[in-house]
């Protein structure tokens, strides 16, 4: 009975959250396998899953698996994994793995728990918790049928740092059954600007920034980040924003995950518009602006100087 | 063209949560309940496909306890032809135990497209749907924000979204299942000429052993818990230099928003 | 006595509505308040959507919403913005005469293209000379062989400039006062109706108020509503019909500024804590609570009275639902703009808004003062 990783990879690369599994199993002494999915171009990918503490690596090939499929993963994970007695299977909770993981569960004929926060494992059963309510709270999750099967919130847990190879993958036939849905035509990003409402992170610039010109600096750190660039009323009634950059009273209201005020003093009529925000951040040089009050973490400090190294920092990371 | 259209009832987005003393769940006494905001996009897209198709009928199916017939209603409302109630005191989170009741209900419908919202914003699951495709043998799309019917109406085309904004275009024959996201459409208010019609409509209701489904979870859960308070913020020390990396580090870290 | 419940039907009503002011109405609010725009687009999305005409009975193809659901209708709609839910509400105030007083063929040809197209139709009943004293109005109309001949005008005329259709009240002789009134069905298009500017009020900008002035302008007889002489007492039926969800609108404005003083109450923080924790503040809120609650329930009763068929109880209701309600809303108002201090003091913020959209309550569809002369009326009859 062992548990099993389905690995995530992409142009060559494995994905994080994978590393980020088999780095908590590792932690908690669980031994783990992992399993891979690809056409043949897969194989040198597979072979580098070898050096993150799994004790073994399947590779299930078929050219069939060198575009993602949801019936194409859920079909040969199952055919496979139903001659091993899965203990549990664990998958990333990203865009693929809450995509098929529900209909490999349902072969399984068990129920699953996504997107969790933390697990918990002896040698024989699972707990964990995941998020519910928008994340206003938490629940915990025990398994009372093998396989238990859980997708991870990607980004919670430290990943596996590369080791020793456990040797080359064992390559397993992949059954791919009949794939009805096929992805026929990629379509790129569109450019356009993300709605302030909508962004996952949003960085802002006050009246410090002294000029529409200086609103580079915080286009350059949003850029690194994906973030959407507000602006604070006194920005804009200087001329320095366009309106459609407000946030605050008679602005935008937002909620992002992340939000970094730059600049900005912190009135009321701003954090009207951004006080449900996940984090706040603000950077200011009067240590006794409103906005540190507000804040999670706080630099005192001129944000000509921190933004740049911001987003210097911020390149680093991602 | 039949559509069946999966929905749930939730409460509603500003709702408080309470935990119970025991932590088994949340408290339910004093909450405004609503359709699932996802699942009122699949509403309008399936009464979207109908008047587009101007032929077929959209039939909503729901399971858990009596107070779920209101937001059948409220699907009517909008224009739904046919309304099921699947009744379930227990409001059972297993999406197995829910997929099983759920197709056996819909597999009765015989419909070329199911339709639902990605995820229900109580559970946040987004499992569902997967677990309704497969139990119903059929081919499944998720993260929809548009659906295209062929000519002949014998497949579809529809565009996914994944991690980055890309979009995948998706082919499938019908009959499939689609689970929407928000941007596919903007749904319809329940007309007052609605409202007052949906009242007379009568509404199937099966229960768990009408559609052969034993009830039994293979999870159970526990420990409800809030998440820790907010603490104080903290300024963060050292040169400029130090400060940006700590911050940095502190965001994708402890704070983990990057 | 029944319950103070309402059904489901009402309360998805009140869902629906809520839904549509959230979404619809309160993003364009200040927008349509400060540059007078008149909300076309908006009004038609409400007219799509069935908030419009509720009043036409289901005899001719309308929802025949009673008085009630008018009440839970408007007070949602007061909530968002008085001025776009008055030029909302007044195509039944425009209608209910002719509903109330003229024959099924009359109601439809003139009533039920309502129901086909989102049209506009006024109620023109005051005048620049007669107001309060409405008996006394002088647009008179006199009879020409097959048809009246109308003179005269109106002032105050709510979407006077974007109705297809006027009910004009007239006299045939002065000097019968309130019983020589008619009521005439004026279409927009008639030779002879000039409409005077948009007036640049105090509040409800939103809302299209004019002068109409008719010279010579001829109507078929066929348009007479009722009898002759007869028109006052449908102009008095049409208001009571429509005093409740008027107050009621009131009472949802003073709900929309109570609850923005309890948020900024919690937030606005004052020798070191929120304001919110200060009796002073705390009163204002417990009165305007209180006062809304019981405004509401006068809405309430007088509807239902109303939807009973009890129209002498439902006047008498009305006017105390109206009185009440218009005057509390104003405390409430005034009130919140103190909450909020110097910032609500400011277009800024949305409480001033409301203080200058209410007020128009207290003087529109019969003055505080006539629901008190119609209340005191009711008590001291034999």
């Amino acid at each position: 009975m062992s548990v099993y990783v389905i690995a995530e990879h992409r142009d060559g690369q494995l994905k994080r959250v994978t590393l980020e599994l088999l780095g908590e199993l590792k932690r908690q002494n669980i031994t783990a396998m992992a399993v891979i999915l690809g056409g043949p171009e897969a194989a040198p990918v597979a072979q580098s899953l070898t050096e993150f503490g799994a004790a073994k690596v399947v590779f299930l090939e078929s050219p069939e698996l060198s575009q993602y499929s949801t019936e194409g993963y859920a079909n040969a994970i199952h055919a496979y994994l139903s001659t091993q007695s899965p203990m549990a299977i664990l998958c990333g909770a990203t865009s693929q793995g809450k995509d098929f993981l529900p209909r490999l569960a349902a072969k399984f004929q068990v129920g699953m728990a996504a997107d969790c926060i933390a697990l918990k494992g002896s040698g024989t059963s699972f707990t964990v918790t995941r998020p519910v309510y928008a994340g206003k709270c938490t629940k915990q999750v025990s398994f009372a049928k093998t396989p238990a099967v859980f997708s991870v919130r990607p980004n919670v847990m430290a990943a596996q740092v590369k080791t020793a190879s456990s040797g080359a993958p064992e390559k397993a036939s992949a059954q791919v059954g009949i794939i009805r849905a096929k992805t026929v035509e990629v379509l790129a990003p569109a450019t356009k600007k993300v709605d302030l409402t909508e962004a996952d992170i949003i960085i802002s610039g006050g009246r410090s920034l002294k000029s529409a010109d200086n609103f580079k600096i915080i286009q350059e750190c949003a850029a690194v980040l994906g973030a959407a660039v507000g602006a604070s009323g006194a920005a804009v009634d200087a001329g320095y924003a366009s309106h459609d950059m407000q946030v605050g009273q008679t602005g935008k209201t937002v909620s992002p995950k992340l939000y970094i005020a730059c600049g900005i003093s912190g009135a009321i009529q701003h954090l009207a518009g951004m006080r449900t925000s996940k984090v706040i951040v603000a950077i200011n040089t009067d240590p006794e602006a409103p906005i540190f009050q507000k804040a999670d973490y706080g630099i005192v400090g001129d944000l000509f100087d921190v933004v740049p190294k911001l987003t210097e920092a911020f390149k680093k990371l991602v | 063209m039949n559509v069946v259209v999966m929905l749930k009832q939730v409460p509603d987005t500003e709702t408080k949560i309470r935990i119970t003393a025991d932590k088994s769940g949340i408290e339910k006494g004093d909450i405004k309940w609503i359709i699932n905001p996802y699942d009122e996009y699949a509403i309008e897209e399936g009464l979207k496909i109908k008047e587009g198709l101007k032929a077929g009928t959209v039939t909503v199916v729901t399971m858990g306890p009596d107070r779920c017939v209101e937001a059948l209603r409220t699907a009517i409302a909008m224009g739904a032809d046919n309304a099921i109630h699947i009744k379930e005191a227990t409001e059972a989170s297993d999406p197995f135990v829910i997929a099983q009741a759920l197709s056996a209900a819909i597999k009765k419908e015989n419909p070329e497209i199911v339709l639902c919202g990605k995820q229900a914003i109580d559970d946040d699951g987004s499992a569902v749907s997967g677990y309704v495709a497969e139990l119903l043998n059929i081919p499944s799309v998720s993260v929809v924000v548009k659906i295209a019917i062929g000519p002949d109406k014998k497949d579809a085309k529809a565009e996914r979204e994944v991690e980055g904004g890309a979009k995948h275009v998706v082919h499938c024959p019908l009959p499939a299942l689609f689970a929407v996201n928000k941007g596919i459409n903007t749904p319809r208010y329940a007309s007052l000429p609605g409202i007052m019609k949906a009242k007379k409509k009568e509404i199937k209701t099966y229960s768990l052993q009408d559609l052969g489904v034993t009830a039994a979870a293979t999870m159970t859960e526990a420990g409800y818990e809030l998440p820790p308070e907010r603490k104080a913020g903290k300024k963060i020390a050292g040169d400029t230099a130090t400060q940006a990396t700590e911050l940095a580090r502190l965001l994708r870290e402890e704070a983990k928003v990057i | 006595m029944i319950g103070f419940e309402l059904s489901e039907e009402q309360l998805s009503l009140k869902e629906m509505v809520r839904k549509f002011v959230q979404n619809d109405v309160i993003p364009v609010a200040a927008k349509f308040d400060a540059s007078h725009e008149f909300p076309h687009d908006l009004i038609k999305k409400a007219w799509e959507n069935g908030l419009m005409n509720g009043c036409v009975p289901e005899k001719f193809g309308g929802l025949g919403l009673g008085v009630l659901e008018d009440v839970i209708l408007n007070e949602e709609m007061g909530a968002g913005c008085l001025g776009i839910t008055t030029s909302v509400a007044v195509n039944n105030l425009a209608l209910y005469p002719i509903l109330l007083g003229g024959t099924d063929e009359q109601i439809k040809e003139f009533v039920v293209p309502f129901l086909n197209e989102p049209k506009l139709a006024s109620f023109c009943l005051t005048e620049p000379n007669s107001g309060s004293d409405a008996g006394s109005l002088t647009t008179h109309a006199k009879e020409d062989g097959d048809h009246y001949v109308i003179n005269g005008s109106k002032m105050w005329i709510t979407n006077a400039g974007h109705a297809s259709l006027y009910t004009v009240f007239a006299t045939v002789n002065k000097d019968l006062k309130s019983k020589g009134i008619v009521c005439l069905v004026v279409p927009r298009d008639a030779k002879g109706i000039s409409v005077g500017k948009h007036e640049d009020k105090l509040g409800q900008c939103a809302s299209d108020t004019r002068a109409i002035s008719f010279e010579n302008v001829r109507v078929p007889k066929s348009h007479l509503i009722g009898s002759v002489g007869g028109g006052f007492k449908i102009a008095l039926r049409t208001l009571d019909h429509t005093r409740p969800p008027i107050a009621s609108g009131a009472v949802g404005a003073a709900r929309a500024a109570m609850e923005h003083s309890i948020r900024y109450s919690k937030e606005r923080k004052q020798f070191n804590q929120p304001i919110a924790n200060f009796q002073g503040i705390q009163f204002m809120l417990a009165d305007m609570a209180t006062n809304i609650e019981a405004g509401r329930l006068l809405c309430y009763q007088a509807a239902s009275a109303i939807d009973k068929g009890d129209e002498k109880k439902g006047g008498y209701y009305s006017a105390l639902a109206k009185r009440f309600s218009a005057d509390m809303a104003m405390q409430v108002a005034i009130d919140a703009v103190q909450i909020f201090g110097g910032y609500g003091y400011t277009r800024e913020y949305p409480v001033e808004k409301i203080m200058r959209d209410v007020k128009l309550v207290q003087i529109y569809e019969g003055t505080s003062q006539i629901q008190r002369v119609v209340i005191a009326r009711h008590l001291l009859q034999d």
